[in-house]
C-alpha cells in the first residue's frame, strides 16, 4: 500500500491543465501552488499492481514534465 | 486506527512536499493546503541527528509505542531548518529491514552460528589475548568510522591507543575526508573549517570543485538554491569532470579533465594577480609563502613513506611559480578554456562578491589531495575571502561524524584525542586523562587505512575488529584485500546491523544497536555536535558499539579504565573527553546544553557557539582587531607552491577509458542501509555505468545493454546508463559504489595521496567491451 509524494513540474504554460488531469485519476491528490509553477502530488494505492499502473499513466501525461519524489512509504 | 495511521501517512508525505517546495522557492504559498490535527498522544515526536551524511541535519522522529513510525525536519535546527532530503524522510525505516542482526554468530566449521553475545564476546576477548601474546600488540587493530558515534571512537581509540599500547586505530574518514584534514592542517594548522553553513544565506557567488551537491548535500543545495531565488545576481558555478544534477541547477557549468584541477586553481591565482585583485593588506598581514616536496609518488606500493618539507619562500618566488599556469597554458592541460578560467578568476577577485566553495569527494579522493585543498586556500587568501560572513573555502564531509568521531576524537593512526601520539605532552595529556602510564602510548604511527590492509594481507595484523563500516565493497583494489582477509591466521570481528560482504568474512559478527536504539552524538561538517537520547528499544540481543567495546576492555583487564554504568556511560564519556578540548580553541558544550539543542558549535565558550573561526568578531581565541590564523606559529594562513602532477593511472591506448566512482542520492554508501528501505531500493534497485553517448555509439552499446568493464586489477559486467541522470564526457565513465553485486571496488586503484593518505577512487584507466 504504497504513499508517496511529489513536486509536480508542468510543462511551460500547463499547470492548470496538469492540476486537472491529475486530479481526475484515482489514488491521486494535488494541491497546485499558488504564487508558483508548481503542483504537490500525493499518490495512495492500494497495492504495487495499482501503484505501477498509476506511474506508468504519470509517464504518459503531456503536461507533466518531472516529477521529484519527497516522500515514501510502503507497508510490508 | 488503521484509519488514522493511514490519513497521518498521507499527512507526512504532503508536509514533506511542502517542505521540499519551500527550500525551492521561498515565499511559495499553498492556500488549499491544511496542516492536519491528529490527536495528542498518538505520536510523540523526539529530535535526533540524522543517520546519513556530514551535513548533519536536525530531524524529528515520530514515536507511537516503542516503534518509530515517521519522521519530519526539525524545524529548530538551524542546519536544515524543517527540510529532509529523501534518504532522511525515510530513515526510520533502516531500522526495520527483516534480515536485522539480532544476535552474535560465531564462526564455527566454515559457517556462522548462533551464540550467546557473552561467549562472542569472551571469543574476542581471548583471541586479542593470544594474538597479543604471540605476535605482539600491534597484530591487533581495529578499523571504524565516520558513521561512529563520537563515545564509539572514543572508546576504541582509549583501549587501543592507551591501554593495549598500539597504534592500529584507523577509520573510514582515512578514506573520505583526510585529504581534508591534512590540506587544513598545512594551510592553517588545524583542522576542520573557519565557517559555517550561515554562509550559504550570505555568499553572492559559490563555486563548487568536483562536488554533485543536488545528490550527495541535497539540503545545502536547496539552501543555495533558496538564496538564489530571493537575490537575483547570487551565480553558482558547477566545476567538475562530468554533468550532474548539480550542473543542470548551476548557472555555469564548465568542465575540467581529470586531476588538472590543479593548475586550474593555479592559473586563478595567476589571473588574480595579473589583474591586481588581490587583498595587499590581508595578505601582507596574514599570509605567508611555502613551498613542499613535488614529484611525491602514488603509494602504490606496500611500505610506502613520504613525509613532506615546508620551505618558506617569498612572494616573488610565487609569482615566478606561477608563470607556468597562465589560463593559455591550462587551456591546453586541463581542457577549460582560458576564457572560463578567467571567469572564474574574476568571481574570486571581485571586490564587492562575497565567494563560498564547496568541495567534497572530488577533491579529497585525489593522489594529490592535500595540494587541491591547500591550492583553493590560496585563491581565497589572494583575495583576503575568508573567515567573514559568505567568504568561505568549505570542505563538506561524507558522513555524519567524520569530524565529530574521526577528526575530533582522532581515530587515525598518528592522532589522539588531542595532538598527535608522535608528540610527548599530547601523550602525556592523553594518558593522565585516561589514567594510563605514559610509556603505554606508543610514539610512532603505524598503518593507516590501506596500509593497514595490506597489513593484513601480509599477517603483520592477524586480529581485527571491524566497526560501523563495510570495507570489503569499500576498498581499492579490493580482491587483494579481500583474499587477504580470508587467508589462514587471519581473525575478523564485524559489528554490524545487516548481513554485508565484511560480515559473510567475519570469525565473529556482534550484532549492533543503531542510531537512535542507543544514546551518541555526532559531529557534522560545521563543527556543530549534535547528540541522541535513546529513543526506542535495542532490538533482540543486539548491543551498542561502545558497550561491546568496554565488554571487551573489561575482560582485557582495563576495568579502572572503564568503570562506567550502563545508566550513564555517554555522559561520562562525554565528560572524560571533552577535557581534551579545555580551550577557547575547541571547548565543546556540555552534556546538558548539547542533550537540550539540536547541536551546537564549538568551540563554545562562555554559552556561545563560534561560527566563524580565526576573526575575533566571532571567535573567543582569535586575537587583535581583523584576522589571527593562531594555528601556525607564524600566525599566518599559509599559501603553498603545489604544481600539477597526473593521476597515478591515466588512460592509454590500452585501457582508454577514466573510470570515476561515488554515489546516488537515494543510497548511503555501501547501501547496507537504504537498500533495505523499499522505496529507496525500487528507486534505484541496481547499480549500472554511465557512458557518453558518442562513445556508447562507438562501441555499439546501447541504454540498458551489458558492459564489460576492465582495469589492470579485475573486470565487472554492468548495464549502460546513456544521457541518464549523470553524463560523463567522451572517454570517461562513471559508476556508483552503493551496491554490493557489482564491486567496483575491484577495478580500483589503491593509489592515495602521500600526504592525507586517502585513496583516489575518481581516477583510473578501463577499457569497455559489449558483454
Amino acid at each position: 500500500m504504497p504513499v508517496c509524494s511529489y513536486l509536480a513540474y508542468p510543462a511551460r504554460g500547463a499547470k492548470k491543465e496538469l492540476a486537472k488531469e491529475l486530479s481526475a485519476l484515482r489514488y491521486c491528490e494535488v494541491t497546485p501552488s499558488e504564487n508558483e509553477e508548481i503542483l504537490l502530488l500525493v499518490t495512495d494505492t492500494p497495492d504495487e499492481k495499482e501503484e505501477k499502473a498509476l506511474q506508468d499513466t504519470l509517464k504518459n501525461i503531456k503536461s507533466l514534465q518531472s516529477l521529484g519524489m519527497t516522500f515514501g512509504h510502503m507497508d510490508e | 486506527m488503521n484509519i488514522n495511521r493511514r490519513s497521518f501517512i498521507k499527512s507526512m508525505a504532503l508536509k514533506s512536499a511542502v517542505a521540499a517546495a519551500a527550500a525551492l522557492f521561498p515565499g511559495i504559498s499553498f492556500g488549499a493546503w491544511k496542516e492536519a490535527d491528529f490527536p495528542s498522544g498518538m505520536i510523540q515526536w523526539k529530535k535526533t541527528p540524522c543517520r546519513f551524511c556530514g551535513t548533519g541535519c536536525g530531524l524529528l522522529a515520530g514515536i507511537s509505542g516503542d516503534r518509530a513510525v515517521a519522521v519530519k525536519g526539525d524545524p529548530n535546527c538551524s542546519v536544515n531548518k524543517g527540510l529532509c532530503c529523501v534518504k532522511g524522510y525515510h530513515s526510520i525505516q533502516i531500522l526495520y529491514g527483516k534480515d536485522r542482526f539480532k544476535d552474535a554468530l560465531v564462526r564455527k566449521n566454515g559457517k556462522l552460528v548462533k551464540v550467546p553475545v557473552q561467549e562472542a564476546l569472551d571469543l574476542v576477548a581471548d583471541k586479542m589475548k593470544e594474538n597479543i601474546k604471540d605476535h605482539g600488540k600491534d597484530s591487533v587493530a581495529i578499523y571504524g568510522s565516520g558513521q561512529w558515534s563520537i563515545a564509539d571512537g572514543y572508546t576504541a581509540s582509549k583501549l587501543f591507543k592507551g591501554c593495549i599500547g598500539t597504534n592500529n586505530v584507523e577509520a573510514n574518514a582515512r578514506l573520505c575526508m583526510a585529504s581534508a584534514v591534512t590540506g587544513f592542517m598545512t594551510s592553517f594548522g588545524l583542522d576542520e573549517p573557519m565557517g559555517c553553513y550561515d554562509d550559504i544565506d550570505h555568499a553572492d557567488v559559490f563555486i563548487t570543485w568536483g562536488n554533485n551537491m543536488a545528490e550527495m548535500h541535497p539540503v545545502l543545495f536547496s539552501r543555495m538554491l533558496a538564496n538564489r531565488k530571493s537575490k537575483k545576481h547570487v551565480k553558482i558555478i558547477d566545476f567538475a569532470t562530468r554533468t550532474t544534477r548539480s550542473s543542470q541547477a548551476s548557472d555555469k557549468s564548465i568542465l575540467f579533465r581529470p586531476q588538472t584541477d590543479l593548475a586550474v586553481a593555479n592559473a586563478i591565482c595567476y589571473e588574480i594577480i595579473k589583474n591586481k585583485w588581490v587583498n595587499w593588506n590581508f595578505v601582507k598581514k596574514h599570509v605567508s609563502f611555502h613551498k613542499g616536496k613535488t614529484n611525491i609518488g602514488y603509494g602504490t606500493q606496500d611500505h610506502f613513506k613520504f613525509k613532506d618539507k615546508a620551505e618558506t619562500v617569498d612572494l616573488n618566488k610565487y609569482k615566478a611559480f606561477l608563470q607556468d599556469y597562465t589560463p593559455e597554458k591550462v587551456e591546453k592541460i586541463s581542457g577549460v578554456s582560458a576564457k572560463d578560467i578567467k571567469y572564474m578568476a574574476s568571481l574570486y577577485g571581485a571586490p564587492d562578491k562575497k565567494v563560498t566553495s564547496f568541495w567534497c569527494m572530488g577533491m579529497n579522493q585525489h593522489t594529490r589531495g592535500t595540494w587541491i585543498n591547500n591550492l583553493v586556500y590560496n585563491i581565497h587568501l589572494l583575495v583576503g575571502k575568508i573567515s567573514t560572513p559568505g567568504n568561505s573555502p568549505f570542505s563538506l564531509t561524507g558522513q555524519p561524524s567524520a569530524c565529530g568521531t574521526v577528526r575530533e576524537v582522532g581515530t587515525l593512526t598518528h592522532k589522539l584525542p588531542h595532538g598527535v601520539v608522535m608528540k610527548e605532552k599530547d601523550r602525556k595529556m592523553a594518558a593522565k586523562i585516561w589514567n594510563v602510564p605514559v610509556e603505554k602510548i606508543d610514539p610512532k604511527p603505524t598503518y593507516h587505512t590501506v596500509e593497514m590492509f595490506r597489513a593484513l594481507d601480509r599477517g603483520d595484523i592477524r586480529f581485527m575488529w571491524i566497526q560501523v563500516t563495510n570495507p570489503m565493497v569499500t576498498m581499492p583494489n579490493l580482491k587483494r584485500y579481500r583474499e587477504g582477509a580470508k587467508k589462514d591466521g587471519r581473525f575478523l570481528v564485524v559489528s554490524e546491523i545487516y548481513p554485508t560482504p565484511t560480515s559473510d568474512v567475519a570469525d565473529v559478527v556482534l550484532p549492533s544497536a543503531l542510531w537512535i536504539e542507543r544514546e551518541g552524538f555526532f559531529g557534522n561538517s560545521e563543527r556543530r555536535t549534535q547528540h541522541n537520547e535513546q529513543i526506542v528499544p535495542m532490538p533482540g540481543n543486539t548491543m551498542c558499539n561502545t558497550w561491546q567495546l568496554i565488554e571487551v576492555a573489561r575482560r582485557l583487564g582495563f576495568k579502572k579504565q572503564f568503570p562506567w554504568s550502563r545508566e550513564t556511560y555517554i555522559e561520562d564519556i562525554w565528560n572524560e573527553y571533552t577535557r581534551f578540548h579545555d580551550s577557547p580553541k575547541h571547548r565543546m558544550a556540555p552534556y546538558k546544553v548539547l542533550k537540550a539543542r539540536p547541536g551546537v558549535q564549538w568551540p563554545f565558550v562562555n554559552g556561545m557557539e563560534t561560527k566563524w573561526r580565526y576573526n575575533p568578531k566571532y571567535d573567543p581565541a582569535a586575537k587583535g582587531d581583523d584576522f589571527d590564523f593562531y594555528g601556525k606559529p607564524d600566525n599566518r594562513a599559509w599559501i603553498w607552491l603545489r604544481p600539477y602532477e597526473p593521476a597515478a593511472e591515466s588512460p592509454d591506448s590500452e585501457y582508454p577509458f577514466w573510470l570515476n566512482t561515488g554515489r546516488v542520492l537515494e543510497h548511503w554508501h555501501t547501501g547496507s542501509m537504504t537498500r533495505r528501505v523499499p522505496i529507496l531500493h525500487k528507486a534505484v534497485p541496481a547499480s549500472y555505468v554511465e557512458i557518453n553517448s558518442d562513445d556508447a555509439a562507438n562501441l555499439g552499446i546501447t541504454n540498458g545493454s551489458r558492459v564489460k568493464i576492465t582495469s589492470r586489477r579485475g573486470s565487472i559486467v554492468m548495464i549502460a546508463s546513456i544521457d541518464g541522470r549523470g553524463r560523463p564526457p567522451r572517454g570517461m565513465v562513471f559508476v556508483p559504489f552503493f551496491d554490493e553485486k557489482y564491486l567496483i571496488n575491484e577495478v580500483t586503484l589503491d593509489a592515495f595521496c602521500p600526504i592525507s593518505k586517502q585513496p583516489d577512487y575518481k581516477k583510473c584507466a578501463v577499457k569497455l567491451e559489449r558483454a
